[in-house]
């Protein structure tokens, strides 16, 4: 019975309406946690795990040389390499596919590549309309190489002592 | 038996064992990199150091010391460990760090053992060694750089394969292993030295690059090339078989494959049929199975039951050709055989077409007459035995037949079956001094049109010579095709009035000839409407009216017969191409077509059947013993005429539509044959 009569009395007075203005009040005067993406965006770290991309050496050959281990070591078997001599007997791939739905971004990959050439890159806005685009082969990976080798560099360079 | 104590177990071991062995037997693992059971010991490693007391304060290799009586050998002391890790630091001081890029990686004894007993990180800081790469020819890929000198590859060729074509040249840091300036290694068993070697300096160059061996499916199998039967395990990696290696069988193939047997596995992805065909009006045109096989089956029970016949193939397993044999017999044709090479044999006791002796029984031969073969060509890992024996100095051998470079000594005795008619004393001399004698019988000798004069000749010999004795019977016929003995075995050889391969295959002989898997027969002048029903698109399909794509070996579950008469199941390792079948299921499926539907429908009911007609297909991986049978009557009596015996290989590796088929066969065929045919011309 006392219980009713306090809530009625608080309901009568707003308590939790001026409350909950209140709270509004506080946030307002604070600083902004959120912002104007795409326009603004939040620093990332150079560890973060995006887009994959193969790269190449300055001098413009590709550093992967087909030695599976990345696609021995993807947890979700995203990865499908196939391999052959190159015509000057170097060891190269013919297929280098990952399946970018079946990718957990786990990074794996690239702390197995010995040589640096399957890194996730920081680009992490390549939506696309259908699954098929998703579905990336070799050449896709060494544009995104090209497209992205600058800040993969720093990133890479940032990263070493730790590594 | 003397006894000695490893790490304080005794264990017994026979005399002039080495510490290794002994160390073995006590079940310790020795790591080693130049030792090997069927290779002299050299010793150069040294990564199988031990403590071994009584003796001197240091660890010494184990590989290289005799065993004696009352020795403490200590295999997990801190002075062994510091051994190997110093012995393993040296190894890899020149060994370079491209384990991702080497086609050993995943499967390399210097890998493992590292892992093993290595230091955890190198001290080394100077520059390493490189060694120029070699040219060994189209199975070996070299990287010299890689090598730590164990010389495996040196032993093997020059003590197993028998042509000393790899050395070992400088000394110290410059020491190289090399061929004599770039020469291709001229040894049908040329592919071993890959498997020997510990690193990844000799690698498969047919397969280079193409696999990791852990994404690779492995299937025991059987190999088909030729008649031993050797144990593969076939490796795929998805719908495609990568690899072939061999499985240790002792009695078979101890541990080598031959080079046909091992690379023709390209031969696998090219040429294949994948669907059926039919022709029309001069043309095939691809059709369906209703379509393909209601023609076959119309044509059938139109002709004659004396105008239809069937040919199988070198490469058949023995449920294919019972379903064929079945289905013919039911339709009343007695036209069946299955020796496309017009041999003699297949009548008589079934010693009478069998390696009687065992592959390995004929080490213990101390006098082998090789009529009409070329054990090289045909059975390169007889020859490997053959070798062993003459090496070990308790064989002598002669040859009726084509003179060639086998890897051993032997005395020539004649080219043909006028030598046979009139043996030289010499010769009788040898076989009748000799203890267990024995006469390897080639599909060549026996095959001519005096084949079975021939056969009986030999038969007379064999009797006269004491080759079939009390417990050893050396009357060994060395067949050159996988399927014959389990062909022979099943009777698959003309009925009352039937036709024997030749015959059918003569002019207006037949109305519907079966060619299953049938490749090596000249089919030229027949005018008979031709189905075959095979693997490859080969010399069978070329003319055939209806073609009926099968599986090849790796793609079907099958008994195969070896020439000792010893029955082995080889296993499916992918599935068949495209639309094809296998092959008893595609005779099955036209039994019933033809209104003679067969009694069994899956491949365990034919097997059973198989088995209930024919009790030698049930016992499986058996060989028999040496049985004693009339070896006298074998043949019939007649002209030995005066030809010259030839094996019946021309080119071992063109010798089927697989191998025709594969790349690197070809490859091999223009280094090791062509020259000697130009050479001949």
């Amino acid at each position: 019975m006392f219980n009713r009569l306090v809530q009625a009395a608080k309901g009568a007075l707003l308590i939790d309406a001026v409350g909950a203005i209140g709270l509004s009040l506080k946030y307002m005067a604070r600083p902004k946690a959120t912002v104007n993406y795409p326009f603004e965006r939040n620093p990332q770290s150079p560890r973060f795990r995006g887009e994959h991309a193969l790269r190449r050496y300055a001098n413009g050959e590709e550093r992967c040389i087909a030695c599976k281990l990345c696609e021995a070591i993807c947890p979700a078997q995203a990865i499908t390499i196939e391999a052959e001599p190159r015509a000057d007997g170097s060891r190269r791939t013919t297929r280098y596919d990952i399946d970018m739905v079946k990718c957990i971004y786990c990074g794996l990959c690239a702390e197995a590549c010995p040589v640096d050439a399957i890194v996730e890159g920081p680009n992490s806005e390549f939506t696309v309309e259908t699954r098929e685009e998703l579905l990336y082969d070799k050449d896709r990976l060494l544009a995104n190489g090209d497209r992205w080798e600058r800040l993969i560099a720093k990133n890479l360079e940032l990263d070493a002592p730790y590594r | 038996m003397p006894i000695a104590k490893v790490n304080g177990v005794e264990v017994e071991f026979e005399p002039g064992m080495t510490v290794l062995q002994v160390a073995e037997r006590a079940g310790q693992e020795i790591p080693r990199f130049c030792y090997h059971e069927r290779l002299s010991i050299a010793g150069n490693c040294r990564m199988c150091l031990v403590e071994v007391k009584p003796g001197p304060p240091k660890p010494q290799a184990s590989c290289a010391l005799p065993a004696a009586e009352g020795q403490e050998i200590f295999t997990d002391t801190p002075m062994v460990k510091k051994a190997r890790e110093g012995v393993m630091e040296f190894l890899l001081i020149n060994h370079p760090l491209d384990c991702p890029i080497c086609d050993q990686g995943g499967e390399c004894d210097l890998q493992d053992q590292a892992m093993g007993y290595g230091r955890d990180g190198s001290r080394y800081a100077e520059n390493k060694r490189a060694v120029e790469e070699k040219n060994m020819g189209p199975t070996i890929k070299t990287f010299m750089t890689r090598c730590i000198q164990c010389t495996r590859c040196v032993r093997f060729v020059t003590e197993v394969a028998g042509v000393p074509d790899i050395g070992m040249i400088s000394r110290g840091e410059d020491a190289e292993i090399t061929t004599y300036l770039e020469k291709a290694v001229d040894s049908e068993l040329s592919g071993n030295v890959n498997d020997l070697c510990p690193v990844g300096a000799l690698t498969h160059r047919p397969w280079q690059y193409h696999y990791r061996p852990w994404e690779l499916k492995k299937t025991e199998t059987i190999d088909v090339m030729d008649a031993l039967g050797s144990n593969i395990r076939a490796d795929a990696k998805g719908a495609e078989v990568m690899r072939i290696l061999p499985r240790v069988n002792e009695g078979i193939n101890e541990e080598w494959l031959s080079d046909i047997s091992r690379y023709a596995v390209d031969g696998l992805q090219r040429q294949r049929l994948d669907k059926p065909y039919v022709r029309e009006n001069g043309k095939l045109r691809a059709a369906s199975w209703d379509e393909a096989l209601g023609i076959v089956a119309a044509k059938l029970n139109a002709a004659a039951a004396d105008r239809i016949g069937v040919i199988a193939g070198d490469l058949q397993d023995a449920e294919s050709m019972k379903a064929a044999l079945d289905l013919f017999r039911a339709l009343g044709s007695a036209n069946t055989d299955c020796r496309q090479d017009g041999s003699a044999l297949g009548y008589g006791p079934r010693e009478g077409w069998l390696f009687n002796s065992g592959l390995a029984g004929v080490e213990n031969a101390d006098a082998v007459l090789i009529v009409g073969a070329n054990p090289r060509t045909e059975a390169p890992l007889l020859n490997t035995r053959l070798r062993k024996a003459w090496l070990a100095g308790k064989t002598e051998i002669g040859l009726i037949g084509e003179q060639a470079d086998l890897t051993y000594d032997y005395s020539w005795l004649g080219a043909g079956s006028k030598t046979l008619a009139k043996l030289p004393k010499a010769a009788m001399d040898f076989l009748t001094k000799a203890e267990r004698p024995a006469i390897i019988v080639g599909a060549g000798a026996v095959s001519g049109s005096d084949g079975a004069a021939v056969l009986n000749a030999l038969g007379a010999l064999a009797k006269k010579v004491g080759v079939v004795a009390d417990g050893w019977n050396g009357f060994n016929v060395l067949h050159s095709a996988a399927s014959r003995v389990a062909g022979l075995d099943m009777g698959f050889v003309p009925g009352e009035g039937g036709k024997t391969a030749a015959e059918m295959a003569a002019k207006g002989a037949l109305d519907v000839l079966f060619l299953l898997g049938a490749d090596e027969i000249d089919l030229s002048k027949s005018g008979a409407f031709r189905v075959y029903l095979g693997s490859h698109g080969d010399r069978g399909a070329h003319g055939a009216d209806v073609i009926l794509p099968g599986a090849a070996y790796t793609e079907k579950s099958g008994l195969y017969v070896n020439t000792e008469g010893r029955v082995q199941m080889a296993e499916r390792v992918v599935f068949p191409k495209g639309q094809a079948k296998e092959d008893w299921a595609v005779l099955r499926a036209l039994s019933a077509m033809v209104g003679h539907t067969l009694p069994y429908d899956t491949l365990d009911a034919l097997r059973s059947k198989l088995m209930a007609d024919h009790p030698t297909f049930g016992r499986i991986d058996y060989l028999p013993a040496p049985a004693s049978f009339d070896v006298g009557s074998l043949g019939r009596k007649g002209d030995l005429g005066d030809a010259s015996f030839v094996s019946s290989v021309r080119n071992p590796y063109l010798n089927n539509p697989i191998t025709r088929a594969s790349v690197t066969m070809a490859e091999l065929s223009a280094l090791r044959i062509a020259p000697v045919a130009m050479a001949a011309e």
